[in-house]
């Protein structure tokens, strides 16, 4: 296994100071490590995960290379693959491609038409506010990391804005229960790759609206309005220094409000039909999103009323390094359940890479165990060895 | 359940449209046009009949004629709408074609689909007060619809239905326009 900087690193050097997980620490297991703590119910922080990750890579000996990262990796003919790293070359005969989904923030093309005053960010650098310049922010973005860092840089005093196009809401709690919960309990997360009714929008589907904290309170849009932040429509492009908003904001706050409502629908006929109607309070509903009644649509980046942007867009994964042609016209690895399209090449941690609990972390013990299998029969049939 | 409901929208040629131009991205470029001749004082007529799709050059059966013309409370002729509501023609039309084609995919029987469109627009930034823009303040539609779908469902209608529509996205979206001399 190679590791191109230290074990976890990425949950070290590339994760804000407040950050916790989305799920509870109940779930967030690797195989052979249950949570023993004693708060099942909190959110770990960034260095607890990585605390985790290097307790497993030691119980199950995992024969971890660090400080090698991978330059390149092609095919060696019809013998599997060479890859190139900084220590030399290695030869594989099967490929698991591991190396996450998250590697490059996937910021708009209208950037570069940003004025230069108006300093720009990314989460992968952003630590904590401090780091901000005074005076208004615009986070770009309303999945979880959106959501968070508007919340926390409002705390800090500076007025944000945050501009919102489609987003997943969710409530932290449902029932008394942790929403996440219910996404395992009711069996939404075990759905799989092949069941899944629009497999390339499920991949796509950006972070719910939710923040792990000791109260688990809910951080939907109206929270973030309660709290003072703007809230603008999608941001769409900028033109002569002013950035123009979408006028659709009312619809994606619809669109959100209809999809969790059809969530807890399935939640309460799975706990009336399963018997957890029992273990958990009433149904609840939320009253639906009110947005701004109108919204701007436009804001002077020249006026110096917005000091920093943060684009909180999502993230793109990294295959500069991959000369083997696994890739969709739009830069997406191809794949059928971590197969990938390349004999011998598999792929684990990736979006509903078998089932929608693919990029939890108690979601790689089972991807990993059929696609092992796989990388297994394909080993037992390899003409090469045979 | 899709195939026991009849809106009339062909869906299962709209998802093979969809699996085929993913992988032929150059087939999808389109090129809709349209003509404008100057009548006399705010009138002026628009043809449409030709555009480009699917890699070659498409027609419409027949040619459509259009009437532009500002009514008498503007001191013209009124010939016909005026172009801003062609605007609301274009929205309204969309959303509601929106509506089928998402009920049929979804096994939805409609009944009806009423939609109503108004657009609060200030004159007074196209008569030159520099402090009201000349377009639309905002649009509000509202839609009338009975089916066999409950009151969530019908809705969910409604907002998927503007998340695919090409007007309310270039209504609700900047959009780069050049305006050229032959």
């Amino acid at each position: 296994m190679l590791e191109r900087r230290e074990l976890a690193s990425s949950w070290r050097r590339e994760r804000w100071d407040s950050l916790r997980l989305l799920t509870p620490n109940w779930q967030s297991r690797l195989p052979g490590i249950a949570y023993e703590g004693g708060d099942p119910d909190g959110y770990m922080t960034a260095p607890e995960v990585a605390e985790l990750i290097e307790r497993f890579a030691q119980t199950a000996r995992v024969p971890v290379r660090t400080g090698t990262d991978v330059s390149s990796l092609r095919r060696a003919g019809d013998d599997g693959y060479r890859v190139m790293t900084e220590h030399g070359e290695i030869h594989a005969r099967t490929v698991v491609i591991a190396s996450g989904a998250c590697n490059l923030p996937a910021v708009p093309a209208y950037a570069e038409a940003v004025p230069a005053g108006v300093e720009q960010i990314t989460p992968l650098r952003y630590r904590n506010p401090d780091q901000l310049p005074d005076g208004g922010v615009l986070v770009v973005g309303a999945s979880a990391t959106g959501v968070q860092l508007a919340a926390e840089i409002t705390r800090s005093g500076r007025p944000v804005t945050m501009s919102v196009g489609e987003h997943v809401r969710l409530p932290r709690t449902y029932r008394g229960r942790d929403v996440l919960w219910w996404m395992d309990a009711s069996g939404v997360w075990d759905e799989r790759h092949d069941e899944v009714e629009d497999l390339t929008r499920a991949r796509r589907l950006p972070s719910p609206q939710l923040v792990g904290t000791p109260e688990r309170t809910t951080l939907d849009l109206g929270a973030l309005a309660a709290l003072g932040v703007e809230l603008v429509g999608r941001w769409a492009s900028v033109r002569d220094g002013l950035a123009l908003f979408s006028g659709g904001l009312r619809n994606v706050c619809s669109l959100a409000d209809l999809k969790m409502n059809r969530l807890l629908v399935g939640f309460d006929e799975w706990a009336r039909t399963s018997g957890a109607d029992a273990q958990v309070d009433p149904p609840e509903r939320f009253a639906p999103t009110e947005p701004p009644s109108s919204p701007r649509w436009q804001l002077d980046l020249r006026s110096g009323q917005i000091r920093t942007i943060l684009w909180a867009t999502g993230f793109r994964p990294d295959y500069r390094w991959l000369d083997v042609p696994v890739l969709d016209a739009k830069g997406r690895l191809r794949h059928d359940g971590g197969v990938v399209d390349s004999p011998g090449m598999y792929a684990l941690g990736l979006p509903v890479l078998r089932r929608r609990r693919s990029t939890f972390l108690c979601g790689i013990e089972d991807d990993a165990r059929e696609v092992i299998g796989e990388l297994g029969g394909y080993l037992a049939h390899d003409p090469v060895c045979a | 359940m899709s195939t026991a409901i009849d809106n009339g929208v062909n869906v299962q040629a709209l998802l093979d449209a969809r699996e085929t131009l993913a992988g032929a991205p150059e087939a999808a470029q389109f090129t809709w046009r349209a003509s404008s001749k100057w009548q006399n004082g705010v009138h002026s007529t628009t043809s449409i009949q030709n555009y480009f799709g699917l890699g070659e050059e498409q027609s419409h059966k027949t040619e459509t004629v259009f009437d532009a013309d500002h009514p008498e409370v503007f001191a013209a002729e009124d010939n016909g709408i005026t172009p801003i509501e062609y605007l609301l023609v274009g929205l309204s039309s969309c959303l509601t074609a929106g509506v089928a084609s998402v009920a049929q995919n979804r096994g939805i029987q409609l009944r009806s689909v009423e939609a109503t469109v108004e657009g609060n627009h200030d004159v007074r930034g196209i008569l030159g007060d520099a402090d009201v823009r000349n377009g639309f303040n905002d649009i509000k539609v509202t839609f009338d619809i009975d089916a066999d779908a409950s009151e969530e469902e019908i809705a969910a209608l409604v907002a998927q239905s503007q998340k695919r529509s090409a007007v309310f996205d270039a209504l609700t979206n900047p959009t780069e326009v050049t305006v050229a001399l032959a």
